[in-house]
């Protein structure tokens, strides 16, 4: 008994598109090891705009992994307008539901590919319109879940 | 979970352990044809009593107190909200400030977090890297109105083991109670209370290879504390409700094995532990071993698996049937990561991959070769997934 589904244990125990990819065409990366996820996104998109291949590496929990895989192979295929479009809601439905207390995890990966779009439309002096108000640098605590460092009163382990 | 073998390796005795056969066969009669209540006075209720009676003295022989020093409960979470919060609340017109240390179990923090609310003032004593508390600190921080001294025996994450003698002593010097959680420390460590000076100490069942729900403070003849659970007569009035009679009696003969399995069992646990150890550190390069190798729980390790984070190694190791716990967030209900890693230095990103591995009674040298296997496996296949590497640093 895991308190993940079958959905994301299978895309944690086998995830796809993880790795690293030679020159990317845009390249992204969200949260910090010291809140316990980072995930990286690389993408190689097409000339008329559509992602043909996505790869992710991740630092973090079975859920920061799975949703990098759900997330990387939810893109593949999509015009880089359509990816943009793609939310945490969408992620967290792709892997059948997670644990309330790891939704936070899925909020990377969304954050992570409109990261790596905003470093391909940089580079390639391309503007989107789903990348309209998006700053990769805005701070994250403002956005998901706060990792605020305060160390205090942790559960599970500590009341073992 | 998907398990992909049946193999089943129990790495978590610190957290709980399996009561042992002598240990149900000595309960079972209670439950069915023995099952009289304590309190009564015809034979099936007297010989529930002297069921108690028996388990009291076998709790007592093992931490060497007197039965009338020993107060059974029903874990060892409500033995050390009792000792703290009465201690606290029955000395308070002497004084509102008690001393207890950063790295304590929540059962003792939470209660301290209590007494705050209500006005009392706490120092949690700092510990050095390896996990232990500085005596010249403690006597600095004693007050003319401090009336308690709380410090665990025994830590449950990192095993580091307190110089109990000598913070007994310190605390006799100035007046001041002593409490300590000795419910990691029981069965693995020598524990006499006479001889160590404590005022009160908290122990548990399921630790030692007893029942779950079940507990006792040990409270010093001559130390007077008030009435926890009010009620009937039961634990000489200080602890009222029909006792937990199986439960008890579980203790009981626990307590007996575990006293005469005491020596051997702490030296088959060292070196089972060093035996993994070493394996571990000449096959998985970049690991860092959190907390001191001495005066440490024998069954004890905790090693933190850099780059990468330890709920997926925990979640791996699962699928293997292995069981061990994590001090990391992601494995927390409230994503903050361990406490007592924190409080010995431990940067935040390496206790996120921290994992606690605690060997018992059952384990084998086979259990920790297939472990180190899985393990190994574990920890490459997470480090090539992840964004973080030795080249990039944390
Ligand atoms: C150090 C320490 N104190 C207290 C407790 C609580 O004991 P119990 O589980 O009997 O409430 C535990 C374990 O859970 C522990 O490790």
């Amino acid at each position: 008994m895991s308190m993940y589904n079958d959905k994301v244990i299978e895309h944690f125990s086998n995830p796809h598109n993880a790795g690293d990819m030679e020159n990317p065409d845009g390249e992204g990366v969200y949260g910090s090891p010291v809140c316990g996820d980072m995930m990286k996104i690389m993408i190689r998109v097409s000339e008329d705009d559509v992602i043909t291949d996505a790869k992710f590496k991740t630092f973090g929990c079975g859920s920061a992994i799975a949703s990098s895989s759900v997330a990387t192979d939810m893109v593949i295929g999509k015009t880089v307008e359509e990816a943009l479009a793609v939310t945490n809601q969408n992620v967290l439905d792709e892997l059948g539901g997670l644990p309330a207390i790891k939704i936070h995890c899925s909020v990377l990966a969304d954050h992570a590919i409109k990261s790596a779009i905003f470093d391909y439309a940089q580079k390639h002096g391309k503007t989107y319109k789903g990348l309209e108000g998006f700053d990769p640098n805005a701070d994250e605590q403002d956005d998901h879940h706060g990792c605020d460092m305060e160390i205090h009163l942790p559960e599970k382990l500590s009341d073992l | 979970m998907t398990t992909e073998t049946e193999r089943q390796v129990y790495l978590d005795y610190s957290a709980t352990t399996p009561v042992k056969e002598e240990v149900l066969a000595e309960m079972l009669p209670y439950f069915t044809s023995s099952f009289g209540n304590p309190s009564s006075l015809y034979t099936v209720g007297q010989k529930s009593k002297n069921a108690i009676s028996r388990a009291r003295e076998q709790v007592a022989a093992l931490i060497g107190a007197e039965p009338t020093e020993v107060f059974f409960t029903s874990s060892g979470t409500e033995a050390d909200n009792w000792a703290v919060i009465e201690t606290a609340m029955w000395k308070r017109g002497k004084g509102r400030h008690i001393i207890t240390t950063a790295i304590e179990h929540h059962a003792l923090l939470h209660s301290c977090e209590y007494l705050e609310k209500e006005g009392f003032d706490v120092t949690y004593l700092h510990v050095d890297k390896d996990g232990f508390i500085d005596l010249d600190e403690l006597k600095k921080q004693v007050r003319d109105d401090t009336t308690l001294i709380s410090i665990m025996f025994a830590n449950n994450e990192i095993g580091s083991i307190q110089p109990v003698a000598e913070i007994a002593e310190i605390a006799k010097a100035r007046g001041v109670l002593f409490h300590t959680d000795a419910v990691q420390a029981l069965g693995n460590v020598p524990i006499d209370v006479k001889a160590l000076g404590v005022d009160m100490l908290s122990v548990s069942a399921h630790k030692i290879y007893g029942p779950k729900g079940v507990g006792a403070l040990y409270i010093r003849k001559g130390v007077n504390l008030p009435t926890h659970i009010h009620g009937g007569g039961q634990e000489s009035k200080k602890r009222a409700g029909t006792e937990n009679l199986t439960g008890i009696v579980g203790f009981g003969k626990a307590a007996e094995l575990s006293g005469q399995n005491l020596e051997h069992h702490a030296k088959t646990l060292l070196s089972l532990r060093t035996y993994f150890l070493e394996r571990v550190q000449a096959e998985i390069p970049d690991i860092r071993i959190n907390g001191s190798l001495e005066n440490r729980l024998p069954g004890n390790l905790n090693i933190t698996f850099k780059y990468i984070e330890g709920e997926a190694i925990l979640l791996l190791l699962d699928m293997n049937g292995i069981a061990v716990s994590t001090g990391s967030a992601c494995s927390s209900a409230s994503l903050t990561p361990s406490h007592v890693l924190d409080a010995i230095g431990v940067p935040v990103e390496e206790i996120h991959g921290s994992i606690r591995f605690t060997i018992g009674d059952f384990t084998t040298k086979d259990d920790l070769d297939y472990t180190v296997e899985k393990l190994k496996a574990a920890v490459e296949k997470l480090r090539k997934i992840s964004s973080v590497s030795k080249d990039s640093g944390f």
